[in-house]
């Protein structure tokens, strides 16, 4: 079996005693089987990459609409989203109106957290290129965008502090999970009514 | 230069020419698909005793069933495609057999940001957050725990039968069924202690764009894996190597590819997936559906097959549900006036294809074929017209819709046999 020849590899023999040292240093219960090692400090940090809707991981930096006009043309945004961030071919980053929006893609005003467009920002744009963005130019973006959708003034300033305190609007659309389901139950929803 | 080498370059030059006839304008050569696999391809001769093929069996060069390819993945109309553009393709459900489907032959959508290619002795799974003791694993850690392997669907939330679709790959071909090994989540995060107040997990990818997903911690205990194994081998790249997460019955989306990161947390992340798409048809987004609804699909005679003559035939199609093991499946040949119970095939297993058959004769009528599932928890898969209800629209107004408005579209599916033998689909605007 392939597991037994690498077992004895030397990394792994140290890695399990590792496991070994650190489960008994926590005082953990004998069942556990000890597989695998403790995450360092820095392995945790650049693993913590995933910004929640309150906004606990956003980094330090920031940015205004202004600057982030300015990333928008340098990135090659206007590439996908065009010029005025509406024309295409990706999709449009700014809609007024609910009718005739597309329910596969619909616009960051209608995204429930402001944090949550910092996220996807840094995460996923640009789109061939994702993961260049700094953290300034993922600020900076994102308050182009909150500003183009009317939500921001174009001076003000978003970073750890004021992000999360930028109010959406359609929040209210936004449906929260069932709080008490439980694997086995029929589903709350989409079920037909007899 | 061996007579095998030979032979082998010969074989891929000729593929490589019939697949250029089909090359798309993305550059994507594509192999010609027959529905029935039975077309013989013309000057492809492999030797089936060449050491490559006794080393990796191949399949016989008169069965040529490919993936199907989608064409326009969420850019419904004609507008320009980005780039890079990376298509979607379907499951070829008509000519699969059984209830596994091949990993070559596994549906793959969404892959925006590309295939990624991982060394999985490089390959690190970092377990952190709420817990007392953050872990990371390799992929040889994670073969030492005792392992699970079931068989499970999954099956995309878009997965959605239109009326222009024209045979049955192209209403459910966002579906599989494999055989998945792995570690059960739960064991993982025993190791490294849950803190009290945890609630939910975000799974996070190692692709370019690092999909993420929230997942709720009672079905994370319940029975999610971290799954390394597809049908008895290693899982193919498209389908996450070297690891995935499998959340059983719950939308395809949850089923993290390419898994790094498990982060434990006390709310659901709201992650792109969960909050910037799939508005349902009420104009309130609904992210938290979580298990796809009980559905079946016949699979012959279905769209495009055609009944040569009067006689006996043998209806069998797949049936399956997010909420456990099918528990009966219904066959009507009239148009919905009378059903029979259809016998299912093997033992039902939960949150997986079932497969059911029912002999039927046919004498040259007009006929529709529809069937309808019922799983362990009584949930009944609805007809167009109740699931249209539950939405407040028509059934009209809901085909014409349909095709994009709605997820979780689990309703029955109707094929039209024509007095000539000819099978279309009976969905009607």
């Amino acid at each position: 079996m392939a597991w037994c020849r690498t077992a004895w590899r030397p990394s792994l023999l140290v890695a399990l005693l590792m496991a070994v040292v650190t489960g008994t240093a926590a005082g953990q219960e004998e069942s556990l089987f000890g597989f695998g090692r403790a995450a360092t400090p820095r392995e945790v940090r650049e693993a913590d990459t995933t910004v929640g809707p309150e906004g606990k991981e956003l980094p330090p930096g920031s940015g205004n609409a202004v600057q982030g006009a300015a990333v928008f043309a340098q990135r090659g945004c206007p590439l996908c989203h065009g010029p005025n961030l509406v024309e295409g071919p990706g999709p449009k980053l700014v809609v007024e109106a609910l009718e005739g929006l597309s329910t596969t893609y619909y616009p960051v005003s209608y995204w429930p957290d402001a944090p949550l467009i910092f996220d996807f920002i840094r995460r996923a744009m640009p789109y061939d290129r994702a993961g260049i963005l700094s953290d300034d130019e993922s600020y900076a973006l994102t308050a182009l965008l909150l500003h183009r959708n009317g939500l921001i003034e174009e001076e003000d300033v978003m970073d750890a502090d004021s992000l999360p305190r930028v109010v959406m609007p359609h929040r209210s659309r936004y449906t929260e999970p069932p709080a008490d389901w439980q694997p086995g139950r029929p589903r709350p929803w989409t079920t037909p009514v007899p | 230069m061996s007579a095998k080498q030979s032979s082998r370059r010969k074989f891929l030059r000729n593929s490589a020419a019939l697949a250029g006839l089909a090359a798309t304008p993305a550059g994507l050569a594509v192999a010609p698909r027959t529905a029935s696999g039975q077309t013989r391809v013309a000057g492809a001769v492999p030797d089936m005793n060449a050491m490559e093929y006794v080393l990796y069996g191949a399949r016989s060069r008169f069965v040529t069933t490919t993936r199907i390819l989608e064409g326009h993945g969420h850019y419904e109309d004609d507008r320009p495609k980005p780039n890079p553009y990376r298509p979607s393709a379907g499951t070829p459900i008509r000519d699969l057999v059984g209830i596994i489907t091949p990993s070559s032959l596994h549906f793959a959508t969404q892959h925006h940001y590309g295939i990624p290619e991982i060394n999985p002795s490089e390959h690190r799974l970092t377990i952190h957050g709420m817990v007392d003791r953050p872990m990371v694993f390799t992929v040889d850690d994670l073969k030492r725990f005792p392992a699970s392997s079931k068989i499970y669907f999954l099956e995309c939330l878009g997965n959605r039968a239109r009326p222009t679709d024209k045979n049955v790959n192209e209403t459910n071909g966002r579906m599989a069924c494999s055989e998945w090994t792995g570690v059960p989540l739960s064991m993982l995060l025993k190791e490294a202690g849950v803190k009290n107040g945890a609630s939910w997990i975000v799974a996070e990818a190692a692709e370019a764009g690092h999909h993420t997903k929230s997942v709720p911690m009672a079905k994370v205990m319940d029975d999610v894996l971290v799954a390394y194994g597809q049908n008895g081998e290693p899982i193919r790249p498209d389908h996450g190597f070297p690891l995935r997460l499998l959340v059983p019955g719950f939308e395809g989306i949850y089923n993290v590819k390419w898994l790094k990161t498990i982060k434990v947390v006390d709310q659901p992340y709201k992650t792109f997936q969960e909050r910037s798409r799939f508005m349902g048809a009420d104009r309130r987004s609904r992210h938290f559906i979580y298990e796809l609804g009980p559905k079946s699909v016949i699979t012959f005679p279905s769209g495009e097959d055609h009944l040569p003559e009067h006689g006996t035939y043998t209806i069998t199609g797949l049936a399956w549900s997010g909420g456990g093991a099918v528990r009966r499946v219904e066959v009507s040949t009239d148009g919905g006036q009378t059903w029979t119970d259809a016998k299912l095939r093997g033992p039902a297993l939960k949150r997986a294809f079932t497969r059911f058959d029912l002999v039927w004769k046919w004498k040259g009528e007009e006929a529709v074929l529809q069937s309808r599932c019922t799983d362990e928890l009584d949930q009944v898969q609805p007809s167009v017209a109740e699931f249209a209800r539950f939405w407040n629209k028509t059934e009209s107004e809901f085909l014409r819709t349909g095709a994009t408005s709605f997820g979780h579209v689990n309703i029955i599916q109707p094929w039209k046999v024509a007095t000539n033998g000819l099978v279309q689909n009976g969905l009607e605007t």
